[in-house]
């Protein structure tokens, strides 16, 4: 299932492939290839092995949900695919780039150009307006200013806050947030939409909107991840991957999921 | 780079306060290093103005000790004869101490001193009325005087001093000349003076020794030469150099000038004090606020800020702060600048140096102690930025 939905998608999108991948992966290379990936934490005399051998490919266009326990590993793995860190051991392929090793500067250019954040917390800054909130990846990417207002209009059109440019964070309620956390993700065009407990700090009903809205973005051929604690999130997307004490213990169809629950 | 510059002021503009507290340091240093500089240049100006008003062209000789060796009137002039390429005038100086009285007003200020007939010429000196003392008042030591306008008003109060008679510790003068205001006539000014034949101030004095003369030079370009002439003559006499004493007024301006200039730098030096601790001021607040800041830095890194970036926004802050501080310091220091000036008593304009300079370094302050808190933010882990609240 997953395969065919890749080999779709890599069929529309044109890019490049690298010739190595394409022999390991039979032809389509996956967006998101995770190889044994191990992080490893010093804590004194003990080593806490957060990821403990994670191996996983995502393919473009692929609806996955990412759910395990706090102190599963989750938010370490959501870690190293968001490229906001290394794994200590195994190897990265985001996009056909080799992230593992990456510097820093060359990882923040990495999350600029490939990967939309939306965060449990939004992660709005306070003292900026919608429009300025929802730019910042394309200043970081240097994006001239008048196209950036107008593809910043246009993102915040999609999550139907355009007519609010002006206001300030806090002047929104908690879904209308989440939602312009979105439209700073969708700016850039990413080519993965990473959510981490998208939400996590909503009520039930902003919770259903903002899912729903993920699942939109999906339909209309986003690769989305999401990342959560919540079984009955996790069993919105097409894809489980659950993960326990580092290791991947299920990953498979959605309905395989929800008949071991 | 603009859009840092716009960040810069808009963190600015949000903690109005804690910016103006953090710039007050540079505020003070900035209007204290142009408000010491231009004082002290106002200050020097004034001097050296004061001095070219006394004559730069003079040469003074002074005896130190009139008991062993001396040198007298007639020596003088014969050397001012043959010296006349270099000298254009001499006059000995009596400085004589004593009590002006005239009826019942008296005046003990007045600096009353013996010259001869050119002092008039050597001190630029003009008179209103009457005439200088002449030669022939000093051969035959006639009990005149001219004497300053202050003295005139003090002691004549309104009416014609001339011809009217001066008593100088109980002894009668004539007056046969006033001078003109020179000083704004105050008392112990260049116009609280007497002037006598120097041929009566010895007696006046109780010792028949003149000790000090005053030389002007034909030519201020030949100071030097002039005076080595005149040190060698008077080695000629003395065969010791300790007994006497030849200085130019230009000399000593020179050496009022260096002492000015090192109490220049010194009261710079102060401010500069200030400068520095109000650098580590600037510095002080940008950490606190890398710290308050670290969610910001957090997310602007996840998404896509470089390190670069962030370095670039911090220390772009910290440099605005300091050269808005320097902004404002110049613009007190140019307005203390003449209103302290006037209330010292002379003419201070703020200096173009200092304020060129003072703002250098105040945006520099800003960017050199801005450094460490940027990099320090610039090197945050987004994960670890993002976790914090």
């Amino acid at each position: 299932m997953a395969a065919c939905l890749a080999v779709a998608a890599v069929a529309a999108a044109d890019r490049e492939v690298d010739s190595k991948m394409a022999q390991t992966h039979t032809g389509t290379q996956p967006l998101i290839s995770l190889q044994n990936i191990y992080k490893i934490y010093q804590m004194g005399d003990m080593e806490v092995r957060a990821n403990d051998g994670i191996s996983l490919d995502i393919y473009r266009g692929e609806f996955v949900s990412i759910v395990g326990k706090s102190g599963s590993g989750k938010s370490t793995i959501m870690n190293i695919i968001g490229a906001l860190d290394v794994p200590t051991e195994g190897k990265y392929i985001l996009n056909g780039q080799d992230v593992s090793e990456m510097e820093d500067d060359s990882l923040a250019e990495i999350r600029n150009k490939t990967i939309g954040f939306v965060f449990q917390q939004y992660n709005l800054l306070p003292k900026q307006n919608l429009l300025e909130n929802v730019e910042l990846p394309l200043i970081y990417a240097g994006v001239g200013k008048k196209e950036r207002t107008e593809r910043s209009l246009e993102s915040l059109e999609r999550v139907g806050l355009r007519d609010k440019w002006r206001y300030m964070p806090q002047q929104l309620s908690g879904g209308q947030q989440q939602r312009v956390s979105i439209a700073r993700a969708l700016v850039g065009n990413p080519s993965l939409i990473l959510a981490d407990e998208p939400t996590g700090a909503l009520d039930s009903k902003t919770g259903r909107e903002v899912l729903d809205f993920l699942k939109q973005l999906h339909e209309e051929g986003n690769t989305v991840v999401i990342i959560t604690h919540d079984n009955s999130i996790a069993v919105e997307a097409e894809r489980v991957v659950k993960i326990s004490d580092g290791k991947i213990i299920f990953d498979g169809d959605v309905k395989a999921y929800e008949s071991i629950l | 780079m603009s859009q840092s510059f716009r960040l810069a002021l808009k963190s600015i503009a949000s903690s109005k306060m804690r910016s103006f507290l953090t710039m007050l340091g540079i505020i003070i240093g900035v209007a204290s290093v142009i408000l010491l500089v231009s004082l002290m240049q106002g200050m020097t100006n004034y001097i050296s103005d004061s001095f070219s008003d006394l004559g730069t062209d003079q040469v003074s000789v002074s005896v130190t000790n009139t008991d062993t060796r001396n040198v007298d009137v007639d020596t003088m002039y014969e050397f001012l004869e043959e010296q006349q390429d270099l000298f254009a005038a001499m006059s000995p100086t009596v400085s004589v101490g004593g009590t002006l009285k005239n009826g019942t007003e008296s005046s003990t200020t007045a600096s009353i001193s013996g010259v001869g007939e050119d002092y008039l010429n050597i001190q630029a000196l003009e008179l209103s009325m009457g005439r200088f003392i002449q030669y022939s008042d000093i051969l035959s030591r006639q009990k005149v005087c001219v004497i300053g306008s202050y003295v005139a008003q003090e002691l004549f109060a309104g009416e014609s001093a001339l011809n009217q008679t001066l008593k100088i510790n109980g002894e009668a003068y004539t007056v046969v000349g006033v001078l003109q205001e020179k000083a704004d006539s105050e008392e112990g000014s260049s116009d609280d003076c007497v002037y006598l034949p120097y041929s009566v101030a010895t007696k006046l004095s109780f010792s028949a020794d003149i000790s000090s003369y005053v030389f002007t030079v034909k030519n201020t370009d030949y100071m030097e030469q002039a005076k080595s002439v005149l040190e060698d003559y008077l080695y000629g006499i003395f065969m010791n150099e300790d007994l006497y004493n030849v200085t130019s007024l230009s000399e000593m301006l020179e050496m009022v000038t260096s002492m000015t200039d090192m109490m220049t730098m010194l009261l710079v030096g102060i401010a500069a004090i200030s400068l520095l601790v109000a650098g580590i001021g600037i510095m002080n607040i940008m950490l606190v606020s890398v710290t308050e800041r670290t969610r910001e830095i957090g997310i602007r890194k996840s998404l896509g800020a470089k390190r670069r970036t962030i370095l670039q926004q911090f220390v772009i802050e910290a440099g605005v702060t300091s050269s808005l501080g320097g902004i404002a310091g110049i613009v007190i220091g140019c307005i203390l600048t003449p209103l302290t000036g006037n209330l010292i008593g002379f003419e201070s304009t703020p200096s173009i140096s200092a304020i060129l300079v003072s703002f250098g370094v105040s945006a520099g302050i800003g960017i050199i102690f801005g450094y460490m808190p940027a990099r320090r933010a610039a090197n945050l882990n987004p994960i670890d930025a993002l976790r914090s609240e």
